[in-house]
């Protein structure tokens, strides 16, 4: 069953007064992130979209959270058309964006507080999804006293405070060194599995993509749409040595491949039209 | 503020090329350094031993500089006696009632405008002429209007410090980073809840420092106030003392405005530290 469906989505940014880009030799004031965006997300599923700079992903996520509004073409989720944000999209963001005025607990609190859950309630949830992400020593921090990799922790464990149908993530390891990046891969690929909540993930790393995804969705240079779906046939559970087997590396080539030749076309792009980054 | 040894390079003394900037930067540390208790405090006694000294030596005229001592036992007397404590409570309860009001309108009015960009777009040429033009000067219309009462000296202080806290609202909001906003409406915070919940506590820290100089307006503007048409608080009593030829009660007077400037000062400096309590201690702040 699938729980998203983007048809035929179009997305169009006017860029500030004066600025102007050169698409194709035609000069105009709009960037087109998005067009003929086509993608089926089934339920419970691990989605990942990798693709050059600027080819529209993350402007896919702030569609489907319902942030922002396609200038054309409808996104539905569970089958009703995505209009305002919701308590059906979590949202985690690259720069954590905790409150900084809020301890890790209060922070993961929000979203509940927001929907009306009494505080007893909020606190046990917070408190659970805390110590699950191993930071019950850490309720009471403000966020200047975490390192980044125990930000983003909260921040994931914010945005699943809701119980979310589907977990938006906007390269939310990028800013990780290397080995706690992949410390929290694991985290999320052990939490995930034993949830049935979709997730939708935004990347750069291809390393990233195959080992947390079930498909990769290679996405074009801009204006960004599906050029490839790839189904990522590694065993779950998965665990960190998955990464140095053969399968791994045959997967990550299928991705490359698939990949390689828009993030060129897209340094193309880059290099006759700049003044737009997304 | 920091309790570190204040080193030559700290001051600015280091050896620069002529840059002014480099130098004002320096003369910034310098004060910065002036902080200390270490200097501060001998600072200041130095300051006192030359009230004293001066006219005592008749180098300054003791009729229009009393030594400082006799000041401390105007002073001491005047505090004893209750005389004084009458005109501060009043001064004070101006100083309140004018700054409350001004923060009452400058704050929610602050978050407006920072936050709606069209509704600073209307409002900002009248905002900016009212701004800009001197507290002081309106002072006689303010009297006209309002007459010789107590509303009159509160709409003065009102207007004096509204604008100070008005600006900082409005670019503390302006200077909330959009990630902030973002999350909350990813979260699905409603409009009420975005101001209460989001940018009025990522605001705070600029309304408070808003609001302390908007209190050090208000000390100032009453005691101007009091001064042009007042029966009592301490601008009357300056100026009456000064009429009366009663120049130690003048400068006992003075005394007072500054100790009470310095309180409320170092109070405003306290409520910005629990304010930003969630910033850590990287950053220091100017008094």
């Amino acid at each position: 069953m699938d729980i998203i469906v983007a048809e035929n989505i179009r997305k169009k940014f006017k860029l500030k007064n004066g600025q102007k880009v050169k698409n194709n030799g035609v000069v105009s004031d709009e960037v087109e992130a998005l067009s003929g965006f086509n993608l089926k997300i089934r339920k419970g599923e691990f989605l990942v979209l990798v693709g050059p700079s600027g080819s529209g992903k993350s402007v896919f996520l702030d569609l489907v959270s319902g942030l922002s509004a396609p200038t054309g073409g409808v996104i539905y989720l569970d089958g009703k058309p995505v209009q305002a944000p919701s308590a059906k999209t979590g949202y985690v963001f690259q720069q954590y964006a905790l409150f900084p005025w809020r301890t890790a607990l209060s922070n993961v609190e929000c979203g509940l507080e927001a929907k009306g859950v009494p505080k007893d309630e909020r606190v046990r949830i917070a408190r659970e999804l805390l110590s699950l992400f191993g930071l019950s020593d850490f309720e009471d921090r403000f966020p200047y006293q975490l390192s980044g990799g125990m930000q983003q922790r909260v921040s994931i464990a914010r945005a699943l405070a809701t119980k979310p149908e589907v977990l938006l993530m906007d390269e939310p390891f990028a800013a990780l060194d290397a080995q706690t990046r992949e410390i929290l891969q694991n985290e999320l690929i052990r939490i995930w599995e034993g949830t049935d909540t979709t997730v939708i993930f935004v990347t750069h790393s291809i390393d990233e993509a195959v080992f947390l995804a079930d498909r990769v969705a290679v996405v074009t240079a801009r204006p960004g749409r599906i050029k490839e779906l790839i189904e990522i046939d590694l065993p779950r559970p998965r665990t960190g040595e998955i990464r140095s087997s053969t399968e791994f590396a045959r997967n990550r080539h299928k991705v490359w491949l698939a990949l390689k030749s828009e993030v060129s076309k897209a340094e193309q792009y880059t290099k006759l039209a700049t003044g737009f980054a997304g | 503020m920091s309790k570190d040894l204040v080193v030559p390079e700290k001051l600015g003394l280091k050896a620069r090329s002529i840059d002014l900037g480099g130098y004002i930067q320096g003369f910034a540390q310098i004060f910065e350094g002036l902080k200390n208790w270490s200097i501060g405090i001998p600072l200041v006694l130095v300051f006192f031993a030359l009230w004293e000294l001066l006219p005592r030596l008749g180098l300054v005229d003791a009729l229009i500089l009393p030594t400082f001592s006799d000041t401390i036992k105007v002073l001491y007397d005047l505090i004893v006696s209750g005389k004084l404590l009458l005109h501060v409570l009043v001064s004070l309860q101006r100083t309140i009632a004018g700054f409350a009001l001004s923060v009452l309108v400058g704050v929610p009015l602050g978050l407006l405008m920072g936050h709606y960009r069209q509704f600073e777009k209307i409002s900002d040429i009248l905002v900016q002429s009212l701004r800009n033009t001197s507290t002081f000067a309106l002072m006689p219309i303010f009297l006209l209007v309002l007459g010789l009462g107590e509303s009159s000296k509160i709409a003065i202080i009102f207007y004096g410090a509204l604008w100070q806290i008005l600006m900082n609202t409005i670019s503390g909001v302006k200077s909330v980073d959009p990630i902030y906003i973002k999350a909350a409406r990813s979260m699905g915070l409603s409009e009420k809840d975005l101001f209460i919940k989001v940018i009025l506590p990522a605001s705070f820290p600029s309304i408070v420092i808003g609001a302390r100089l908007g209190a050090k307006i208000a000390l100032m503007v009453v005691i101007a106030a009091e001064m042009i048409g007042a029966k009592s608080g301490l601008g009357f009593f300056i100026q009456n003392a000064q009429y009366n030829f009663l120049i130690p009660e003048m400068y006992a007077g003075i005394l007072t405005m500054s100790i009470l400037g310095l309180i409320i000062n170092y109070l405003l400096v306290w409520l910005e530290r629990k304010a930003t309590y969630w910033k850590g201690d990287l950053s220091g702040s100017i008094h």
